[in-house]
């Protein structure tokens, strides 16, 4: 328990230096949020830019703003957003749905695929099978994921006609209940089959590498001495064992999950967190990209403390303590 | 008095006009309008929020005294006549009987001080506009009377939608305008309604069922898709997704592709008013772009047949001075700037350009802007000029040039329709102001052409103000204080079907009350 408690502590710490480096770091880059919407308004006067400078506190001095801001999280207040002219919190938690169905998706997809595929082509390591399944989890990884996306867009939206091409759900269809879910899981086919592919690389070819590694461990050699089957062996001796790097894989991938995945939100118009913080980062909206960071880093820490949690669970020879 | 009343509106634009309101008319009505709209509005209480896309949605919802024609004559809107006294300072506004706002409440002239006073604190355009305003008076509720100061020559071509929106003062007064819960549910007295914004995905609006006109609007309902992808956009296109691609939705060199399916069609109608012009900032404080004779050098370097042929696929015009073609009063009577490198060579030698180092700011606004950069960029090292390309955003691009950092920046601005609303702030010494990025960038000061333009503004009738133009027109074009590019033509695609979406000067932006779906 108190090992729980130590590491929370060390969240919080982590946190706070994570919002002060983002703070200061954001301003660091050329460009204002009031500038930048005093240009969109195509025309400006001084009154408009420091209307606008007054409204947002940024004609505060940057130690009075950055005091103000880690006051706010600390009462769970992550601000206003200058561009979208809504609170912060309500921003991410209304685009939060969205995003977590997008990257759930893939990461269920890239896990199960890459596991699947990186444990056959460990049992069959030098075979043609072997050599087809890297290939393909190595082009995938390699080909930008952009391209990926307006390809498959091109064949099953454009060509074949079978998938929508855009969007989280048919816009004005009026649909409910299990039609809609059905509209919905069409839409996500094609992004969360996409992300989903570049990430079971990974999954693939780490499985593959730390089972070809177990199986030549001694215990293996007892397990086949004792006359169990093969197919026991792959998966309660060497898969299990072979899973904890993939397990912490998983959980930094997992803790990324918030964050969205900007290139594919953007290329399928799919409303997420991604696409909020691309389009804030463009509009310089500080207290949004921010807030984003400060959401997506707390779950990149809860993550990690779940990992090690189910390191144990794994591996129940290894001890967690304080 | 000049009396210009919705009789004779119709008397001097005859039967053309009739034959077209004729045609109007005759739309089916019902259907639903998809149209693609980017980037995503920061909000729709246009009183607030001027950038392009909230005029676009809330062009629909609310509406001004006046619209305009392509050719930029007014017509009647909230107002259904007006009148204007010889001496152009006093202009009588009939406003139209029994208008309501969305919520019921009735449209009256207390609405028109309201909106006046409201939009002289939240608006830099109105403000502008309405300094010149001495005193705005309400004979009666359907009567408004705005008195100048002095005679204002474009006047008359400030109350369309996106410059003089009309607030309802029921909802607005005695509160904090940019905090009223009302601005996330706008009410206007426009032919759609606000119903839905889903962030990121859509904004719904409906038909408004007790509009004004009768007839209309046609359509039930419109939706605003938002695909932040130029390429996906492209694609909701074809493959039936949307309807409706509004000028600069998709990349350049998609519009020929696009252009060619079936059952498409395009105009490059409905941008009048806006006349966007682009050009070159070139700093006119130091460094070689300092020097006139390098200026022209620059003018005569660049091949804007290549960029109107090549880049913008043949749409626009190459420009031929600070007016846009369609701005009032333009003049083609100015020194010319053909394609020719061996002239710019031998002014480069004039100036004394030894080669220094020329920094080009692209306009980070996609793929034909930087494509128009690297082409402009080659004419320049053809003739000799020592160029490097400086890569920014949105941001960095904006504050380079509000701050004055750049040699030689990509721009391009609306020009409202009349010199004085938008070509003179590029010009004037009073302009120059570090900070603000759409004014008098370039540093160029000319008490000649300061005085030319006041006179402009302030002069009446219309006779007097083209004189006056013609003579500001060529003294810029001879100093070349920035380098014209192209009158940009954005076009608007859509799929046959939708007719009669473009009917004035603002185009999309003036809503959809006429458009139907030709089912």
């Amino acid at each position: 328990m108190s090992f729980i408690v130590q590491r929370l502590v060390k969240m919080v710490v982590v946190l706070l230096a994570i919002v002060v480096l983002n703070f200061f770091l954001i301003r660091a880059a050329p460009g204002d949020p009031a500038l930048v919407m005093a240009g969109e308004a195509g025309a400006s006067d001084e009154i408009f830019v420091a209307q606008l400078r007054e409204r947002f506190g940024l004609d505060q001095p940057l130690p009075v703003q950055l005091a103000l801001y880690v006051k706010g999280i600390a009462t769970l207040d992550l601000g206003f957003s200058f561009r979208q002219q809504m609170p912060v919190a309500d921003l991410i938690f209304s685009r939060l749905p969205a995003t977590l169905l997008l990257t759930l998706s893939a990461f269920a997809i890239s896990l199960a695929l890459g596991v699947l595929f990186g444990s056959l082509a460990a049992r069959r390591a030098g075979s043609w099978s072997d050599t087809l399944i890297t290939v393909v989890a190595l082009v995938f990884y390699a080909t930008p994921l952009f391209w990926v996306a307006l390809m498959a867009v091109l064949v099953f939206s454009v060509t074949m006609g079978w998938l929508p091409a855009f969007g989280y759900e048919t816009v004005g269809a009026g649909l409910t209940g299990v039609a809609r879910l059905s509209d919905i899981a069409q839409h996500l086919v094609l992004p969360a089959t996409t992300l989903g592919l570049f990430f079971m690389a990974t999954y693939a070819r780490m499985t593959r590498a730390s089972m070809l590694q177990v199986s030549r461990l001694d215990f293996v050699k007892t397990a086949r001495a004792k006359g169990l089957g093969e197919g026991v062996i792959q998966r309660r001796h060497v898969l299990r064992n072979a899973l904890l790097p993939v397990v912490t894989l998983a959980g930094l991938q997992a803790g990324t999950l918030v964050g969205g995945a900007v290139l594919t939100e953007t290329v399928f118009a799919w409303p997420g967190i991604g696409r909020l913080m691309y389009e804030a980062l463009l509009q310089r909206d500080y207290n949004l990209l921010l807030g984003i960071f400060v959401v997506s880093s707390a779950m990149v820490l809860i993550f990690n403390l779940v990992t090690d949690l189910i390191y144990r669970l794994v591996d129940p020879r290894i001890e967690i303590k304080a | 008095m000049q009396t210009r009343t919705l009789t004779g509106f119709i008397a001097t634009f005859g039967l053309a006009t009739l034959v077209t309101a004729t045609a109007l008319a005759q739309g089916k009505p019902g259907g639903v309008a998809n149209a693609i709209i980017q980037p995503e509005p920061p909000g729709l209480m246009l009183g607030l929020v001027q950038n392009g896309p909230t005029q676009m949605v809330s062009g629909n919802i609310y509406e001004g005294l006046l619209r305009y024609d392509a050719k930029l004559n007014p017509m009647p809107s909230l107002a259904e006549s007006w009148t204007i006294s010889d001496d152009g300072k006093v202009y009588t506004f009939k406003l139209k009987q029994g208008v309501t706002w969305h919520d019921g409440k009735p449209f009256t002239a207390a609405d028109v001080v309201f909106s006046t006073e409201f939009l002289k604190q939240t608006h830099p355009r109105a403000r502008a506009n309405m300094a010149q305003v001495d005193k705005v008076e309400t004979p009666d509720d359907h009567t408004v009377v705005f008195t100048l100061k002095q005679p204002f020559g474009p006047f008359i071509g400030v109350f369309e939608v996106g410059s003089m929106p009309m607030i309802p003062k029921h909802i607005y007064d005695g509160t904090d305008y940019k905090t009223n819960p009302a601005n996330n549910t706008p009410v206007g007295t426009g032919p759609f309604m606000f119903k839905e914004w889903q962030k990121g995905s859509f904004i719904k609006l409906v038909k408004n069922p007790n509009y004004h006109v009768k007839g209309k609007p046609l359509l039930d309902e419109i939706y605003w898709h938002v695909v932040p992808d130029a390429a996906a956009r492209a694609v909701a296109f074809e493959t039936g997704k949307v309807d409706i691609l509004p000028g600069g939705s998709v990349e350049n060199f998609d519009v020929p592709r696009l252009s060619k399916l079936k059952d498409v069609c395009v105009t490059g109608k409905g941008w009048e008013f806006f006349s966007p012009l682009s050009w070159l900032w070139l700093n006119n404080r130091q460094g070689p772009t300092a020097n006139k004779q390098f200026r022209q050098a620059v003018m005569y370097a660049m091949d804007r047949d290549f960029a109107k042929n090549v880049i913008w696929n043949g749409l626009g015009n190459v420009a031929t001075g600070p007016a846009s073609s369609s701005v009032r009063f333009y003049t083609d009577d100015v020194p010319k700037y053909p394609y020719d490198p061996a002239k710019a060579k031998a002014l480069l030698k004039e100036a004394g350009y030894k080669g220094e180092k020329v920094r080009l700011l692209p306009l980070p606004y996609g793929e034909t802007w930087q494509r128009w950069a690297e082409a402009v960029r080659q004419n320049l090292q053809d003739v000799g000029i020592n160029v490097e390309m400086v890569a920014t955003d949105v941001p960095g691009w904006t504050q380079k040039t509000a701050e004055w950092d750049y040699d030689i920046a990509f721009t391009y601005l609306y020009q409202y329709g009349d010199p004085a609303l938008g070509v003179a702030r590029t010009y004037v010494s009073s302009q120059i102001q570090k900070g603000s990025p759409w004014n008098n960038v370039e540093g160029y000061s000319n008490a000649a052409v300061d005085q030319l333009f006041a006179d402009g503004a302030n002069a009446f009738p219309d006779p007097k103000r083209k004189d006056i133009y013609a003579k500001v027109q060529k003294t810029l074009v001879e100093d070349v204080p920035v380098a014209w590019l192209l009158e940009l033509e954005f076009p608007t695609i859509t799929r046959c079907k939708v007719k009669d979406l473009v009917t004035t000067a603002i185009g999309v932006n003036d809503g959809f009350r006429d458009a139907w779906i030709d089912k």
